[in-house]
Order: C-alpha cells, then sequence, then structure tokens
C-alpha cells in the first residue's frame, strides 16, 4: 500500500502542479488544493501508516500497552489542513473580487500593476 | 588620541542640535575646534621629531584582531597637521564664504565629520580601522560634492564620486583580508615586521594591486581620475579641504604607509612609476585646454598627485624625501589657489579665466597670495615650491631606471604646472581690468587672511627650509624607512644640470604663459577627444551593465506567475534528479509494507479518477465537484491508517471549501481553455517530471528507518502530565497549545480578509470599470 501511497502523492504533486501553470485564476487555486492535499498524504505517509492502532489511550490505562500510530505527522497535518482551508477560502473569494473589478479570469490580463492596462 | 578624532564627529552631531548657534554671526566660532586639534598635534612635534611613536590601543573586536588601534609617527603627525591646519582656515573662510547660506550648519556638520574620519585614516595602526575611516571620508566627500542638491549636475558628479572612491573602498577591504590571511594580523605595525613573507607569499602580487585600487581610485590616478574634476561641483572650500588638500592624498598616504612593508618590489615600483607617470603628463596636458579656473586647478591637483605617486614608485630615500617636501609644498599652494578662486568667484561670480584679469586693483591681498602661490607651484626660488622641484628633479635623475623617458616627462609636467599655476594665481590679478568687473567690491578679510597666511607660509619655509627640515620632513622619511640623518634641505644646490633643468622648465614655462592663451578653441579641441576618455569609457560600460541587468530582470521577474513556477519547478527538478540519478537504489523491504485490501485499492481507484476528472473536465462545477472526491477520498485513507482526528477535520474542511467555491464561482465566465496545445505539453511533462521525483524520493525516505521519539515522548506523557486520551489533541491544544493559538488568530485574520472583500462596495471608478467593461462585451456579443 505505501507503494501506491507514493503513488498517489506524486500524481497529486504532478498534476497540482501543472494546474498552477495554467492561465485561469480558478485552475491556479484548484492547483494549490490539490498540492495542498498531496504534501499532506506525503507527511502523513512518511510518518509510516499503522493500520487500526490509532494514537488514543484505552480507556483504563494511563499509557498505550500495544503498538499505536505516530501522532506527530497527524497534529502536523491536521493544521496545515486547517491553515490551508484560510487560505483557499481568501484565494477563492479574492478571485471573485478580482473578477468584479477586471473582468476577467485570465491571469495574464492581470499581471500589470497600473490601474489603466 | 581617540578624543581627538571623535571631536570631528561629536562637533558634527552637536550641530544638529544646536546648528542655529552656528547658522548667523557666530559661524565662525566652528572654527575654534580644528584650531584646538592643530593645536593638540602641534605639540607633538618635539617627540616625534626626537624619534618617538606615540601608540593608542582601545579594544573594539578583539576576537577578530579588530582593535582601534592608534599610531602617531612623523608620517600621520604631518597628514594631521595639515588635516588639522588647513581644516581651521578652511572652516574660517566658509564664515565668510557661504554667509547666511540655508544650510551652513549642515555643512559644518558634513566638514567636522569628514575631519574626523580623515584625521582617523591617518592615525589608524588597524587595516579595519583604516577602511571603516577611509569608507568614512568618502561618505562625507559624498555629502559635501553634493552639497548644491537642488543641481543635478551636483547630484550626478557626488554619485559618481561615492561610486569610484567606494569601489577603491571595497578594493582596500580585500587587501586587508589578503593580507591578514598571509600574516595573521590587521595591524600594520605588526605586518611591518613580517615584511619578508609578505613579500615571498604567492598571494603578495593581488595584495599590491588590490591596495593599488584603493589607492588610485582615492587619489584620482589615471584612468580613475575623472571624478575629480566632477568634485568641482562642491562649494569651493570643499574643494580645497578635501579635493587638494587632503582626502585626495589618502591614497598617497595609503602608498607611503605600506611602502616599508610593500614596497620594494618590481611590481610595485614599477606599477606606480608607469601609473603616475602617465597621470601627471596626462592631466597636465588637460590643463591647457580648460578655462573653468576649478577645471585648471582640479588638473593640475591630479598631476600633482601623479608626480607623488611617481616618487614613491622611485623608492629612493631621495624620492622619498622629495615626495614628503611636495606634499607640503603642493599643500601650501593648491589651497591657496583654490580659496583665492573661491574668492574671485565669490565676488565676480564667475569663474572663466578668459574674462578675468586686473582683479589686483579690487583685491591687492589676494592678488598677492595668488602671484605668491602661483611662482611657488612654478618652482621660483625663494618659495618651498622651489626646493620640492629641485629634489624631485634630483631624485628622478639619480633612480636606477628609464632616467631618460622619466626625466623627459617630469620635466614636462612642472612646465605645463608651471603653466597651469600662472593661469591661475596671475592672470586674474594682471593686465586691464574688464568693464564688466568695474564695480566688483573687495572681500573681507576673513576671505582673504587664509590664502595670504597659506601663501606666506610658501615663502616663509623657502627661505627658512630648516623650519620644517627636522620637525617635518625628517620624521617622515624616517616613517617611510629611510635614512634621514644626512638629510639637509636647502635652496642652493649648486650650479649643475639639475639647476640647469629648472632654469629650463622655468624660461620655457613662462614662454607658453606668455604664447597660450585659454580659449574657449582649446577647450573645443579637448572635446572632440572626450569619446575616448575613461570617463566616457566607464560610462558606457556602466550603461551596458544596467541594461544587462534590465534584460536579466525582466527575463526571470516577468510578471507571469506561471513562469515563476516553472523555473522553481525546472531548477528543483534538475537539481534533485541529478543527484537522484546514481543515488537512488529502488531497495524495498516487501515485507515491511501494509497489506493491500480491497477496499482500499478502491478507494485509490476513485482518487486516481477524481484528479484526473478534476483536471481534464471542462466544466468548471465538475472540477470543483471532482475536487471534493479527492478530499474525501483521502479522507477515507486517513481513516483506514489510524488517523480519525484528520478524517474527521479533511472531511468538514473538505466540504466547506466546495460549497464556498460553488456559492462563489457561479457568477464567474465561462471555464476557457486559455493556452495552446504546445504550452500543455510542455507544462504536462514538466509537472509529471516533478511528480515522478516527488514519488522515488517518497520512496527513497521510506526505505530509511524512522525515529518517533518525539511521538513516543508524548504519548508516555499525554494521560500522565496532561491528562488527555486523545494524543493528537493533547499535543494541539496542550503541549503545542500556543501554536494553536497563533493558527486560530491566522483564521480569524483570514476570516476578516474573507468578509472584507465579500462586503466591500466597490468604489465609484471601478463601478464604472465595471460597467463599460459589461457594456464592450455586450457588444462584442452582439
Amino acid at each position: 500500500m505505501e507503494i501506491l501511497l507514493a503513488l498517489m502523492v506524486g500524481i497529486l504533486y504532478g498534476t497540482g502542479i501543472y494546474m498552477m501553470l495554467r492561465r485561469s485564476m480558478v485552475k491556479l487555486i484548484i492547483g494549490i488544493i490539490l498540492l495542498g492535499n498531496g504534501a499532506n498524504l506525503l507527511i502523513f505517509l512518511l510518518g509510516r501508516i499503522t493500520k487500526g492502532a490509532p494514537p488514543i489511550i484505552p480507556g483504563d490505562s494511563k499509557v498505550f500497552v500495544e503498538a499505536f500510530a505516530d501522532p506527530v505527522p497527524q497534529a502536523l497535518i491536521l493544521t496545515a489542513i486547517v491553515i490551508s482551508f484560510g487560505l483557499q477560502s481568501f484565494a477563492i473569494v479574492l478571485v471573485k473580487r478580482a473578477h468584479t473589478v477586471v473582468r476577467t479570469d485570465d491571469l495574464d490580463e492581470m499581471n500589470a500593476t497600473d490601474e489603466d492596462s | 588620541m581617540l578624543t581627538a578624532i571623535l571631536t570631528g564627529f561629536i562637533f558634527s552631531i552637536l550641530l544638529v542640535f544646536v546648528g542655529k548657534f552656528f547658522k548667523g554671526k557666530l559661524s565662525i566660532l566652528a572654527s575654534v575646534v580644528p584650531l584646538g586639534l592643530f593645536l593638540y598635534f602641534f605639540q607633538f612635534i618635539a617627540p616625534i621629531a626626537d624619534g618617538e611613536v606615540i601608540t593608542r590601543s582601545f579594544q573594539w573586536i578583539p576576537s577578530f584582531g579588530v582593535d582601534l588601534d592608534f599610531k602617531l609617527d612623523g608620517l600621520s603627525l604631518l597628514f594631521s597637521l595639515m588635516i588639522t591646519g588647513i581644516g581651521f582656515l578652511v572652516f574660517a573662510y566658509t564664515s565668510s564664504y557661504l554667509k547666511g547660506h540655508e544650510y551652513l550648519d549642515r555643512f559644518y556638520g558634513y566638514l567636522a565629520a569628514f575631519m574626523g574620519a580623515m584625521l582617523g585614516l591617518v592615525l589608524s595602526d588597524n587595516m579595519i580601522t583604516l577602511f571603516v575611516f577611509w569608507e568614512l571620508t568618502s561618505i562625507s566627500s559624498f555629502f559635501l560634492i553634493g552639497f548644491n542638491n537642488t543641481n543635478p549636475a551636483s547630484r550626478k558628479s557626488a554619485m559618481t564620486a561615492l561610486g569610484i572612491t567606494g569601489i577603491g573602498g571595497l578594493l582596500l577591504l580585500a587587501s586587508a583580508l589578503l593580507l591578514n590571511n598571509i600574516t595573521g594580523t590587521y595591524s600594520i605595525s605588526e605586518m611591518l615586521s613580517m615584511s619578508e613573507a609578505i613579500r615571498g607569499n604567492e598571494f603578495y602580487a593581488v595584495a599590491v594591486l588590490l591596495l593599488f585600487g584603493a589607492a588610485f581610485t582615492k587619489s584620482a590616478q589615471f584612468p580613475f581620475h575623472f571624478w575629480l574634476p566632477g568634485a568641482m561641483k562642491a562649494p569651493t572650500p570643499v574643494s580645497t579641504y578635501l579635493h587638494s588638500a587632503t582626502m585626495v592624498k589618502a591614497g598617497i598616504y595609503l602608498l607611503m604607509r605600506f611602502t616599508p612593508i610593500l614596497g620594494g618590489e618590481n611590481i610595485w615600483n614599477y606599477t606606480l612609476i608607469i601609473v603616475g607617470g602617465i597621470t601627471m603628463l596626462y592631466s597636465a596636458i588637460h590643463t591647457l585646454f580648460r578655462t573653468d579656473l576649478k577645471g585648471i586647478l582640479a588638473y593640475s591637483t591630479i598631476s600633482a598627485l601623479g608626480i607623488l605617486v611617481f616618487l614613491i614608485g622611485l623608492g629612493t630615500e631621495e624620492a622619498f624625501l622629495a615626495a614628503a617636501v611636495f606634499i607640503i609644498v603642493h599643500a601650501l599652494y593648491k589651497a591657496t589657489l583654490f580659496l583665492v578662486t573661491g574668492i574671485i568667484d565669490h565676488q565676480t561670480h564667475t569663474r572663466d579665466v578668459t574674462r578675468l584679469a586686473g582683479l589686483n586693483k579690487i583685491m591687492l591681498p589676494v592678488g598677492i597670495a595668488g602671484i605668491l602661490a602661483a611662482i611657488s607651484s612654478a618652482g621660483i626660488p625663494p618659495t618651498i615650491g622651489f626646493i620640492g622641484k629641485e629634489l624631485t628633479y634630483e631624485a628622478t635623475y639619480h633612480s636606477e631606471t628609464i632616467i631618460i623617458i622619466s626625466m623627459i616627462a617630469i620635466v614636462l609636467t612642472k612646465i605645463l604646472l608651471l603653466y597651469a599655476g600662472f593661469v591661475a594665481g596671475i592672470k586674474p590679478f594682471t593686465g586691464k581690468l574688464p568693464e564688466e568687473h568695474k564695480n566688483v567690491k573687495a572681500p573681507g578679510p576673513i576671505m582673504w587672511i587664509p590664502p595670504v597666511l597659506l601663501a606666506t607660509l610658501g615663502l616663509i619655509f623657502g627661505i627658512a627650509p630648516f623650519l620644517i627640515e627636522g620637525a617635518l620632513i625628517k620624521p617622515v622619511v624616517t616613517a617611510l624607512g629611510g635614512d634621514a640623518s644626512e638629510i639637509h634641505l636647502a635652496l642652493w644646490h649648486g650650479f649643475n644640470l639639475i639647476f640647469i633643468l629648472s632654469l629650463i622648465t622655468i624660461g620655457v614655462g613662462t614662454t607658453l604663459y606668455f604664447i597660450i592663451k585659454p580659449s574657449e578653441k582649446l577647450v573645443a579641441v579637448a572635446a572632440r577627444y572626450n569619446k575616448i576618455s575613461p570617463e566616457n569609457i566607464l560610462n558606457l560600460i556602466n550603461k551596458g551593465f544596467v541594461q544587462f541587468s534590465n534584460f536579466w530582470t525582466n527575463f526571470f521577474q516577468n510578471g507571469y506567475l506561471r513562469n515563476y513556477i516553472s523555473i522553481i519547478i525546472l531548477f528543483l527538478v534538475v537539481i534533485v534528479g541529478y543527484i537522484m540519478i546514481g543515488n537512488t537504489r529502488f531497495v524495498i523491504d516487501y515485507n515491511s509494507l501494509s497489506k493491500i485490501t480491497v477496499y482500499e485499492i478502491t478507494t485509490t481507484l476513485i482518487l486516481i479518477a477524481g484528479i484526473f476528472y478534476t483536471v481534464f473536465t471542462e466544466s468548471r462545477l465538475a472540477a470543483v465537484a471532482a475536487m471534493g472526491v479527492v478530499g474525501l477520498s483521502i479522507c477515507l485513507i486517513f481513516v483506514f491508517y489510524s488517523a480519525p482526528d484528520l478524517a474527521m477535520t479533511q472531511f468538514s474542511i473538505d466540504t466547506l471549501t466546495v460549497i464556498l467555491f460553488v456559492l462563489v464561482l457561479y457568477k464567474l465566465p465561462k471555464y476557457l481553455k486559455l493556452s495552446d496545445y504546445k504550452t500543455r505539453v510542455r507544462d504536462g511533462v514538466l509537472s509529471s517530471v516533478f511528480g515522478l521525483i516527488i514519488t522515488v524520493l517518497a520512496l527513497e525516505v521510506l526505505s530509511e528507518p524512522v525515529s518517533k521519539q518525539v511521538g513516543e515522548f508524548y504519548a508516555a506523557n499525554s494521560y500522565v502530565e496532561a491528562h488527555g486520551k486523545n494524543v493528537v489533541n493533547v499535543i494541539l491544544v496542550d503541549f503545542r497549545g500556543a501554536d494553536t493559538l497563533i493558527e486560530v488568530s491566522v483564521l480569524s485574520i483570514a476570516a476578516v480578509g474573507v468578509f472584507g472583500l465579500m462586503k466591500l462596495r466597490l468604489k465609484m471608478r471601478d463601478r464604472k470599470r465595471y460597467a463599460d467593461t459589461t457594456l464592450k462585451q455586450e457588444n462584442k456579443e452582439q
């Protein structure tokens, strides 16, 4: 399964970059989201995956008695997911706003800072 | 001694607060500062003449060997006296020259700071300290040249001067680092004892050339000389002080200071002789083609600096003696001529020598000073200039190499300098007073006393050379590593070849003065050769450099986001790919891998399908929906592999994103395919390779052993210390609680931003544009 997941990560990264290279702003955001998912999955994979052993201490004991999944990558990814939501929602609203002002979705028509271009 | 150096800086800072006090009638009081310093250094003449060397040391950065070491020997004393003495006269002169100027206090501040920097430069015994003061003189010079900052030409000259001398400063630093590498010290005194080791080192030549770079830029040697005539845009007191008497001699000082350490080798001597020789002759010829008094003086200053470099290059005791005397000679007569020029400019408002004559009828004392200085510069007895010239000829005549060429060059230079001195010092004060200057007023005594004083000193030292012989000249020669006991200065050297040459010089020079009159025609002749002047060539290089950097910047910073990304990714792919080829082992331990189940395969397939649908669909809504599928599949993977918290977060966030996207996007135009087939293939290849590299990288990492120490620490302490059983949650809200708090604030800021963007009403202008473009689009559709 690890090999399959590594392949998934590669696909997510590749497609993410491909989408970021497009001229449409919407595609740019989709690319960022795909890339973010890929990064999360990569961290998850490199922290080694464990089946059926969530990092939750069983009801009556104080420490783990059996094997458990590493909690550190999970904490990192959780933070990353939440932060990327902040970024994505802002980017989405920004696209809408930019569109209302300059009437285009094409990044190439927005690359001048001057208002009259 | 540190106090003496700091005085200038302290005074300069004080002026910021009490500047008003020095602006009015009391401005002459500012000259008390340099006068006090002059008297302070004056008391050292006796001990230094007795062979003492006074040192002071203060720790600064001992771990780097950088200390505030100061050393006062014959050489530093001569320069210190010149800096403070001429400084005093210039300070006093300025109070009258710039009387009532709006920024007089500022001017004094710059001058005082410069004086401090210059004193620090000549007293430093540590190369890093020397470098710091060296740069400080460049910077204060920049401010002084650009003092008339409303004038574009003035600003440009200041920039040029700073650029040239700044490059020189960097070369000095490089040389210091190199010498430190060889000797292990920055202390100049310590280097002195390691002279042999330095000369034997393979980097000796490099260190010497770097040092030359510094000295030649500062002392305006060919081909870096052109900043000096430009610097004449500064008010005349500045030209007097910085650009003839003191700062431009810093390069000379540097060469003299390092003569005992680095000198004596062929590369040292010949480079100096050749560069100095070219400079002195080249700029002496230039004086023929100038009508601006300051221009003439600027080129004759460069020429005099060339003579000094040439003399140091000769490297004999006689040459050092001649150089020491000539420094005093030049400082006295050149400062006088500049001050006289300043007075003429101030009273008549012109510096065009063709329009000046007969001014002695109005300002006789000034005329006397000018004529005395011209005589000294011409080397006519009984001035000290005569002694200086005799010594120079003698040193050249007794040098061991290329005597004939050197002799011709030096005599020619002296003839031309005599001409320049006469034009600047005698021409304005003889002949018939032109109509336009009939109503010119005489200057006040504060203005004419300084030049008269300096010119008289030149005469007194000439008649009674013993006054400076023991006190100043001998210690300088000693400091340069020569034997001073045999030195005896005198006007009369006997009737010999040198004396005949002197007579020829005076005769030819005077004839030249009467034959060639400065005129616009000659200026025009010189202008023809401007194209091949070093200044022009350097400007061209400069322009080319700017164009190149424009091209370079525009190539990479082209404003297209995707080009930035492409370049970054391409670079990453090349670098990482290069390392990977040959280092990748592809060893996968199949036993350590998790087993694959049917539902995992199904999820993976859905994920892949979702990704590709997102990329290739032509409908935006479909793309967004497919992206949601991708997120949910990842969510499932989290569930399979023991991460329930991640699954929950991913599920809610993914849902929210899709909803937000759909809500916002229904208004946008059609999902266009903007790029052509070729671009898409190119990007596709690039991103595929990138994805592949990430996959290989992940597999490589997986084959390495993993350390779970951190995770185990949290697991062991989660319940014991923090009383929580869900370890991930405990990490987030307890162990790393502060991080989470910051994350919450980031999210709040994003939320405020989103709210602002949604609610913000369009400005009138934007609304109009909106209406316009909508109209245009409608027209197009019709």
